[in-house]
C-alpha cells in the first residue's frame, strides 16, 4: 500500500514550503505535491501607488534575491514610460546584479544546501594531513585546505559534537546512506562552509558599495541610479574591485573544486542522478556589458532538444491556477489576470507519521500559480541558463560546459540531474566572474567622457502606460508586468522563478518541475526523506517570491473568497 | 531613573545566576574566539562597541564581555512568520571580526529554519522539544508578521499544519521575553500595508505581552545582537520608546546624526537625483529623504561591517523602522511636507518645526536662522 509522507518546514530555504509525496511498498516516490504555505497579497498593496515606489516595495517580496525584484520593478515601470536610463547606470546594475549572484550561488551552495552532501559527523574521522592531499586532487591552489586549516575546523566540529547538544545541526540526517563524500572530503566541504560565511559577507559588502546597504539596497531609482558620490570615488571604485578579487577567488579556488569533488563522490549515486524531469527550459537576457551586449542570451528549449533554440515571446507566458488557492476561469496573461484568493483547508489522512492535515490534491493546494509558456510547464534557473545559451553556441559557455565536463569525465546528459542542477549554478558564477572586470572596465572607461547616471522620468497623468521587464535572477527568469493609469499603478503582476519551478499541477494535468523532479526517486528510510530535500534544494526555493498577486480589476478586499473547507 | 550603579549591580547578579546554570556547550566562547582566530584584545574592543553601542558607560563593557560567555545558557528560538527573510540574511552580515555571527553560534540557537540541518518532522520535534524543556527561559525571536484575517490561514507552518497565529500565542507563551526582528513582526511592515489583505499585524498586536520592537527593514545586525546582549546581561528588557524600541538604538532620528546635515542648514539640498549637487553630497531632503522623522542609529553604525547606509548611496532615508511607513513616508521620493506623524512631537525642536513647514521657504528660513547661530558662537 502506498504511505503518504510530509514534510514541512523545508528547512534551509527561503520561506514556508510544504512537499508531500507518496510512495509505493519500495519507498519509491509515485506522486508529489509542492505547495507554499503563505500569501502576503504585497501586489494588491502595490495598486494605487506611484510607479516611482513600485520597486522598493516589490524589493520586499524577498530579502534573499534582495536586488532582483527591485530591480526588476524599477525596469518595468522604465519599460511602460519608455525611459532609456543612461549606460553608466545598465553597467552599475549589472554590477550589482553580480554581487547577487555571487552572494546568493556561494550562501546557496554552503550554507543551504551544503548539508544535504556533507555529512558533518563524518568530518571528525577524517585525517587532516589525508585530507590536505584530497584537496589538492580537485585544485592546484586549495583555499581553507591545508593540513593546519582543516585540523583547526576538525577541532571546532568536535566541541560541537562532543557537548551533544547540536543546536541547528540537531536531529538531522547525518549518516544517511546516500551521504558519499569520504570523511576527508567532507571535512574540506566543512571548513569551506566556514570560509564561505566570510565570503557571502564580502559578496553582500560589494553590493553595499553602490546600494547603500544589503540586504535591502536603495540607491536605484526609476531613470537610473542615486550613488553618484561612490560612482565618482576612485577609492570605492578600488573598494568594488579589491572584493570581487577576493570572491572571485574563492569561486575559483573553492567553489569549483567542491562541485568538481561532488562530481566525483556522487557520480554514481542514484538519488542524485535523476531529477530533471521537465525538459522545457527558459531563460533571458543577462548582464549588460561592453558594447551593450549581454552575457547570458534569452531563449526556450522545448523537451530537451538542443538543435533548436526559440527567442522568447513575453505574450505565451500565462498562470494557470487550476490547482492554487485563486479562483479563475482559465489561464491568464499577467497583464490580464484577475486574482482572488479562495483558501480551502488540508485533508486529514493516514501518513508515516500517524494522522495529519494534508494537502488536498484533487482540489487546491498551494498558494503559488502555475505560469506555463505556450501551455508548457518550463523550469528555470542556471542550468536553464546554460543549456539555451550552450545550444546557442554562446562560446563562453560552450567553452565552460566542455571544460567541466572533461574535468568531471561526466558526459553531457548528467547535466540533466540533480548534480547536473547544481553543478550549473556553479558554471554560470564562474563565467560571471572572469566576464565581470570586463562590465567594471567598460564602466570606467565610460566614465572618462561621462557621469550622467540619471535621467528624471516623466509620467502624464493622462495617460495609460503599459511595461514589463524580464531579467535573469539567480533563481531563474523573472518577469514584472504594470500597468499605469492616472499617474499610479492600476495592476501589477511578478512571474518569479520559483513560481516557474514550485507550481503545482495544471488544468491539463502537466505537472512542474519540483513535483516532476521527485518521481521514481526512492528514499532510504520515507521518515527521514534525506533525498527530497536535496533535490528540492537544488532549485534552491524561494517562497516569498513564488507566491504574490496582483490586478485586482477592482475587486475590493469585501469579495477576497474563503473556501467552504476553511476555518 | 535607575542609576547605573544600581544597573551594574543588577547584571552582575543575573550573570552570576546564569554562571551557576549549566553550559549548553561544553566549549567555552574563549576556545571559540581561538579557534577562530579572534585574539583576548580583539574580543575585548568588540565588548567596548557593543557597550557604546548600547549607550552604557565603558566599564560595563566587561559584563559585556561576560555575557557574551555566559550566552549559551539562554536558548534562543527563532521563527519565521510572514516575512522575505531579509532579517536572517541581515544577522548573517554581522561585522568582522566575525563576533556577532560567532555569538549566535554560541547562543543555544533551538530552531531556525533558514539555518537548522532538520526538516520537516524532525525540525517541529525541535521546536517542541525546545519549547517544553526550556519552558520560561527561552528567548524568542520572531521574523515577519502574523497574519489574522480567515483565521490566520494565510500562513501554515509544520506537518501538523498550525497557523502561524497558533505558533506565535504559543510560542510566547513559555518566552522568556520576546523580540520581534524587523518592522513586519514589529508593526506589520509591507503586508500590513494599506489594503493589508491578510490582516497582518504585529506579534504584540496579537499576544497581550510586552515586546521588544527592532524596526528596520531590515533592522541591522548591531540592533539585533545588542538587544539580545542587553537581554543576556540583564535579564530584562532595555529601555524603551513609546513604541517599544530599545532607546539606546533608536533614541535619536536619523537626521540628527546625519552626515548631510550641515547642507541642510546651510539650505542646500539635491534637486534631483544623481545631479551636480548630489555629487557635492548635499542634502536629500527635497528628493524624499525621511530622515527627519525617522528614529534609528543608522547614521552612525552604518551597515554592512560600515560600508554605507542610504544616504551614503544618494538615496533618502524611507523610514523603515518606523510604524506604517509604506502608508505613511510614501511618496518616497518625495518631502512629506505638512504632515504630522504620530506621535513624533516635532514642533518641540526648532529644525523640526522647520521641516514639519516643509516649504522651500521654510527650509531657507532655518539656514539664515542657523548662519545666525554660527556667527553668534563665533
Amino acid at each position: 500500500m502506498n504511505q503518504r509522507v510530509v514534510i514541512d518546514p523545508i528547512t534551509r530555504i527561503e520561506g514556508h514550503l510544504r512537499i508531500e509525496v507518496e510512495v509505493d511498498e519500495q519507498n519509491v516516490i509515485q506522486k508529489a505535491w509542492a505547495s507554499s504555505t503563505l500569501w502576503r497579497g504585497i501586489e494588491v498593496i502595490l495598486k494605487g501607488r506611484t510607479p516611482m515606489d513600485v520597486g522598493l516595495l516589490v524589493q520586499r517580496i524577498c530579502g534573499v534575491c534582495t536586488f532582483s525584484h527591485y530591480r526588476c520593478g524599477t525596469e518595468a515601470v522604465e519599460n511602460a514610460l519608455g525611459l532609456e536610463i543612461p549606460v553608466n547606470a545598465k553597467y552599475l546594475r549589472s554590477l550589482m546584479m553580480s554581487a547577487l549572484h555571487y552572494h546568493d550561488h556561494l550562501v546557496h551552495f554552503y550554507h543551504l544546501h551544503a548539508l544535504d552532501w556533507v555529512d558533518v559527523v563524518s568530518a571528525l574521522s577524517a585525517d587532516p594531513a589525508k585530507a590536505a592531499q584530497v584537496a589538492l586532487k580537485y585544485t592546484d591552489e586549495p583555499i581553507a585546505a591545508g593540513e593546519g586549516d582543516l585540523r583547526a575546523v576538525q577541532k571546532r566540529v568536535q566541541g560541537f559534537v562532543d557537548k551533544g547538544r547540536l543546536g541547528p545541526f540537531a536531529n538531522a540526517y547525518w549518516g544517511n546512506k546516500t551521504y558519499r563524500f569520504s570523511p576527508e572530503q567532507n571535512l574540506i566541504a566543512l571548513s569551506h562552509y566556514l570560509k564561505g560565511l566570510e565570503i557571502q559577507r564580502v559578496a553582500a559588502e560589494m553590493m553595499a558599495i553602490f546600494g547603500g546597504k544589503q540586504p535591502h539596497p536603495q540607491s536605484v531609482v526609476v531613470g537610473g541610479m542615486t550613488s553618484i558620490r561612490d560612482l565618482l570615488s576612485p577609492a570605492r571604485l578600488q573598494e568594488w574591485k579589491a572584493k570581487h578579487d577576493i570572491v572571485r577567488d574563492f569561486i575559483k579556488r573553492a567553489y569549483h573544486a567542491d562541485i568538481v569533488m561532488a562530481a566525483d563522490a556522487f557520480g554514481a549515486e542514484a538519488s542524485v542522478l535523476g531529477g530533471v524531469n521537465v525538459h522545457n527550459f527558459i531563460c533571458t537576457n543577462e548582464f549588460y556589458g561592453a558594447d551593450g551586449k549581454h552575457l547570458y542570451h534569452q531563449g526556450v528549449i522545448h523537451d530537451g532538444d538542443l538543435s533548436k533554440v526559440e527567442d522568447v515571446n513575453p505574450d505565451l507566458v500565462a498562470e494557470d491556477v487550476t490547482h492554487s488557492w485563486y479562483s479563475a476561469d482559465k489561464p491568464q496573461h499577467p497583464y490580464e489576470g484577475t486574482t482572488i484568493p479562495e483558501y480551502t483547508d488540508y485533508v486529514e489522512r493516514d501518513t508515516v507519521y500517524g494522522k495529519l492535515p494534508t494537502l488536498d490534491n484533487e482540489g487546491k493546494y498551494s498558494w503559488v500559480k502555475s505560469p506555463r509558456y505556450n501551455g508548457k510547464p518550463m523550469e528555470v534557473g542556471p542550468l536553464a541558463c546554460l543549456l539555451v545559451n550552450f545550444a546557442r553556441g554562446n562560446q563562453k559557455v560552450v567553452d565552460a560546459i566542455n571544460a567541466f565536463l572533461q574535468e568531471t569525465g561526466l558526459p553531457l546528459e548528467a547535466l540533466y540531474t540533480t548534480l547536473g542542477r547544481t553543478a550549473a549554478r556553479m558554471i554560470e558564477t564562474e563565467i560571471l566572474a572572469d566576464e565581470c572586470d570586463k562590465i567594471f572596465d567598460a564602466l570606467v572607461t565610460n566614465l572618462g567622457s561621462d557621469d550622467t547616471l540619471y535621467i528624471k522620468p516623466n509620467i502624464d497623468p493622462n495617460k495609460e502606460y503599459i511595461g514589463h521587464s524580464f531579467i535573469e535572477a539567480p533563481r531563474g527568469m523573472l518577469s514584472h508586468w504594470v500597468r499605469i493609469k492616472n499617474g499610479v499603478v492600476e495592476n501589477y503582476q511578478a512571474v518569479v522563478p520559483t513560481t516557474w519551478n514550485a507550481g503545482p499541477k495544471d488544468a491539463n494535468g502537466n505537472i512542474g518541475p519540483y513535483e516532476a523532479s521527485l518521481l521514481g526517486l526512492k528514499l532510504e528510510d520515507p521518515k527521514k526523506p534525506l533525498e527530497v530535500l536535496r533535490i528540492i534544494h537544488s532549485f534552491d526555493p524561494c517562497m516569498a517570491c513564488s507566491v504574490h498577486m496582483m490586478d485586482y480589476k477592482g475587486q475590493s478586499l469585501g469579495e477576497f473568497r474563503v473556501g467552504p473547507n476553511a476555518a | 531613573m535607575e542609576t547605573h550603579a544600581a544597573l551594574f549591580e543588577q547584571g552582575r547578579k543575573r550573570l552570576e545566576a546564569l554562571r551557576q546554570m549549566p553550559p549548553r556547550q561544553q566549549e567555552s566562547l574563549k576556545d571559540k574566539l581561538l579557534e577562530h582566530g579572534i585574539s583576548r584584545r580583539d574580543f575585548m574592543k568588540w565588548s567596548a562597541s557593543v557597550t557604546a553601542l548600547l549607550a552604557l558607560p565603558l566599564p560595563f563593557s566587561n559584563l559585556v564581555a561576560e555575557a557574551a560567555e555566559l550566552a549559551d545558557r539562554v536558548p534562543l528560538v527563532w521563527l519565521h512568520m510572514a516575512e522575505c527573510t531579509g532579517c536572517s540574511e541581515s544577522l548573517t552580515r554581522a561585522d568582522t571580526p566575525d563576533l556577532d555571527t560567532l555569538i549566535f553560534d554560541h547562543i543555544s540557537l533551538e530552531y531556525h529554519e533558514t539555518l537548522m540541518a532538520a526538516a520537516g518532522w524532525q525540525a517541529e520535534e525541535n521546536l517542541e522539544h525546545a519549547m517544553e524543556n526550556y519552558r520560561g527561559n527561552y528567548l524568542l525571536a520572531v521574523e515577519g508578521a502574523v497574519p489574522t484575517k480567515n483565521g490566520g490561514t494565510f500562513l501554515k507552518v509544520g506537518a501538523k499544519g498550525k497557523t502561524g497565529l497558533e505558533l506565535v500565542k504559543e510560542a510566547a507563551e513559555g518566552a522568556a521575553a520576546i523580540i520581534s526582528v524587523g518592522t513586519c513582526s514589529s508593526f506589520g511592515g509591507v503586508q500590513a500595508a494599506a489594503p493589508n489583505p491578510t490582516g497582518a499585524k504585529g506579534v504584540h498586536e496579537v499576544i497581550d505581552r510586552t515586546v521588544i520592537n527592532l524596526g528596520g527593514c531590515p533592522p541591522s545586525e548591531k540592533n539585533i545582537v545588542g538587544t539580545l546582549m542587553y537581554f543576556v546581561m540583564f535579564g530584562r528588557l532595555p529601555a524603551l520608546d513609546m513604541f517599544n524600541r530599545p532607546k539606546w538604538a533608536y533614541g535619536a532620528r536619523v537626521h540628527d546624526n546625519c552626515e548631510r546635515r550641515g547642507h541642510f542648514d546651510s539650505g542646500e539640498f539635491v534637486e534631483q537625483f544623481s545631479d551636480d549637487n548630489a555629487k557635492d553630497g548635499y542634502c536629500l531632503y527635497k528628493v524624499g529623504c525621511k530622515g527627519p522623522y525617522t528614529y534609528n542609529n543608522c547614521p552612525t553604525e552604518r551597515f554592512n561591517a560600515h560600508v554605507s547606509w542610504p544616504v551614503l548611496a544618494g538615496h533618502g532615508c524611507i523610514g523603515c523602522s518606523e510604524p506604517n511607513f509604506w502608508d505613511d513616508m510614501a511618496d518616497f521620493e518625495k518631502p512629506l511636507g505638512r504632515q504630522l506623524l504620530h506621535g513624533i512631537d516635532a514642533s518641540a525642536d526648532t529644525v523640526g518645526a522647520v521641516i514639519i513647514g516643509a516649504a522651500v521657504v521654510g527650509i531657507g528660513a532655518h539656514a539664515v536662522a542657523s548662519l545666525f547661530a554660527n556667527s553668534k558662537e563665533d
